[in-house]
């Protein structure tokens, strides 16, 4: 564990360093607060427009930062031929694996904390309220999301040889999950067999990330959801980054580093 | 040889004389864009596909976020609530609706569990509703039918054209926000976009007539909206049955309350020949005849 966790140090480092956050963050605020200073009808208490725009930034940006860290992690080492002296030391394929899992994840997770906080700011500057168990399940969510993505990203990195061709293809794959994933029993309903069948195996089979991102119960003010559901999701997402995770490992333990 | 300098001089002087012959045959060449604003020229007529979303989006905020997607098998209903609530018949009918109004949707007559969503299908399904709004409710009467207008703004600037985005945001404006002022501006820019509207003309004339208690400016300006409506009509444009009904009911009524019995007749008599109620208006026509007999 302290391996894994020694490489996950190493990563967080790595984005701190990089650009790509800040840059992500400061053109989220900015459009934000260009946003917000439009008065509209003279009433400077509509605000659930702001939040919609300021939520979607945020999402786009967290789903940036977890694919592009992701994606690098494996193909940079063995590119730049780290990986080498990284594995002549006592650490396993699998620890560097989760360890380097866990620096995505805990980057994220660190990005998504300053991002909710920029984006409570701005709320509560305007509503005068602050609904802080609301956005600790969303964020809790959002950062159970990108731990799915972050371990899929890195199976991916796995499979495909260049970094642009497995973020482009886990870009389309999760945006594609997001918006139909929900859908596809109610399509599958409308076909033939074995289209149905088909259609509803991969219906129970993907991971219903849609269950993270609970964008309008926070735009709209709606009640918190139940913690034991909560739970249940988070149980949910962890199975799918353990499932990633092994397939990860278990195509990574036998490849060819060079 | 010349100088550089004395070359770059000559082809700006070049580039000048060139720029102030073209520019006046550009502007008034016919396959160039004659729309000044920006968002024409990047997206052309797609801006309506725009304002549709955005339209839409205003109606999904009036339920809360509970509105459903092309995926959703739902019976479109004639028009949103949003829209119904504009409308002064459902004003006095629709019942209020508050925070905790939930409704159970209905098709086909029969009650439907989870309203367009229907029941859950699956175990996913289910557990996926306690992820995004999934109980009908409106917006409450604490003045949060504001959080609606943004997309209203948005819808009128993509697409100026679009009558409803004007005569709704005004409904709300001054009825529920008594911003009245604010109201007239927006229909009075709707007005500009479209002259010939007589639906502008009478949410402008229920302004005066309802919140600027100015019945003389009320009354012009719902003449100025039958005019328009007859012109419509004329031209077999079909105009709406129902706002003829509205205009020519609240110009009797405000002729009947002026004290002008004869003229409150002859609107009635106007709105009798399209009501489907004509017997109701007859009976009204008959007490005013009464009226002006004493």
């Amino acid at each position: 564990m302290n391996n894994a966790i020694a490489v996950a140090g190493i990563v967080i480092k790595e984005l701190y360093r990089r650009k790509d956050f800040y840059v992500l963050f400061i053109l989220t605020a900015l459009i934000t607060l260009v946003m917000g200073s439009f008065k509209l009808f003279n009433d400077e208490k509509i605000v659930r427009y702001i939040k919609e725009i300021c939520l979607l930034l945020i999402w786009l940006s967290s789903l940036v930062i977890a694919i592009t860290t992701a994606a690098r992690q494996i193909p940079a080492e063995r590119e730049q031929r780290t990986i080498f002296p990284l594995l002549a030391k006592p650490i396993t394929r699998g620890q560097l694996i989760f360890g380097k899992f866990l620096g995505c994840w805990i980057a994220c997770g660190l990005a998504l904390v300053v991002f909710y906080l920029f984006f409570g700011l701005i709320s509560g500057a305007r509503e005068h309220h602050w609904p802080l168990l609301n956005y600790f399940q969303a964020l809790w969510l959002h950062w159970i999301f990108l731990g799915v993505v972050t371990a899929f990203v890195l199976l991916g990195s796995v499979v495909f040889t260049a970094v642009s061709s497995n973020a482009t293809i886990s870009f389309i794959v999760i945006a594609g999950i997001l918006f139909v994933a929900r859908h596809l029993n109610k399509i599958a309903l409308q076909m033939a067999e074995p289209g149905r069948s088909i259609l509803y195996a991969i219906y129970f089979a993907v991971p219903h990330l849609e269950f993270y991102d609970v964008r309008d119960l926070i735009i709209h003010e709606l009640p918190l959801i139940s913690w034991k559901i909560l739970g249940l999701a988070t149980l949910y997402g962890m199975a799918y980054v353990v499932f990633f995770l092994f397939g990860t490992w278990l195509i990574f333990r036998r490849k060819s580093l060079n | 040889m010349a100088s550089p300098y004395l070359i770059l001089v000559l082809l700006f002087t070049a580039c000048l004389s060139l720029g102030s012959l073209v520019e006046p045959w550009y502007q008034t060449w016919k396959g160039g864009r004659q729309s000044a604003n920006v968002l024409d020229v990047l997206i052309g007529d797609s801006r309506r596909m725009f304002a549709n979303h955005f339209f839409a989006k205003a109606d999904a905020y009036f339920h809360s976020g509970y509105y459903p997607t092309i995926f959703d098998s739902q019976k479109r209903e004639e028009e949103s609530h949003m829209v119904g609530g504009s409308n002064e018949a459902d004003d006095e009918e629709h019942h209020q609706h508050d925070e905790n109004c939930k409704h159970d949707e209905s098709q086909g007559g029969k009650k439907v569990e989870g309203g367009f969503l229907g029941p859950p299908k699956d175990w996913i399904d289910r557990f996926s509703r306690n992820f995004f709004p999934s109980i009908h409710t409106h917006l409450g009467k604490n003045g949060n039918e504001r959080e609606i207008l943004p997309w209203l703004r948005m819808s009128a600037e993509l697409d100026p054209q679009r009558i409803d985005t004007y005569t709704i945001s005004a409904y709300w404006l001054r009825s529920r926000l008594k911003k009245v002022n604010e109201a007239e501006q927006f229909l009075r820019e709707g007005l500009r976009a479209n002259p010939d509207s007589y639906e502008i003309y009478f949410e402008l004339g229920r302004i005066y007539d309802e919140d600027r208690r100015e019945p003389q400016t009320a009354r012009n300006l719902w003449e100025a909206a039958l005019r328009k409506w007859q012109t419509h009509d004329k031209a077999g444009r079909k105009p709406s049955d129902l706002v003829y009904e509205e205009i020519t009911g609240h110009l009797a009524k405000l002729e009947e309350k002026q004290g002008d019995f004869k003229t409150a007749i002859h609107y009635l008599k106007l709105l009798k020949e399209r009501s489907p109620a004509p017997e109701h208006i007859q009976e009204q026509i008959e007490e005013l005849e009464q009226k002006v007999l004493k």
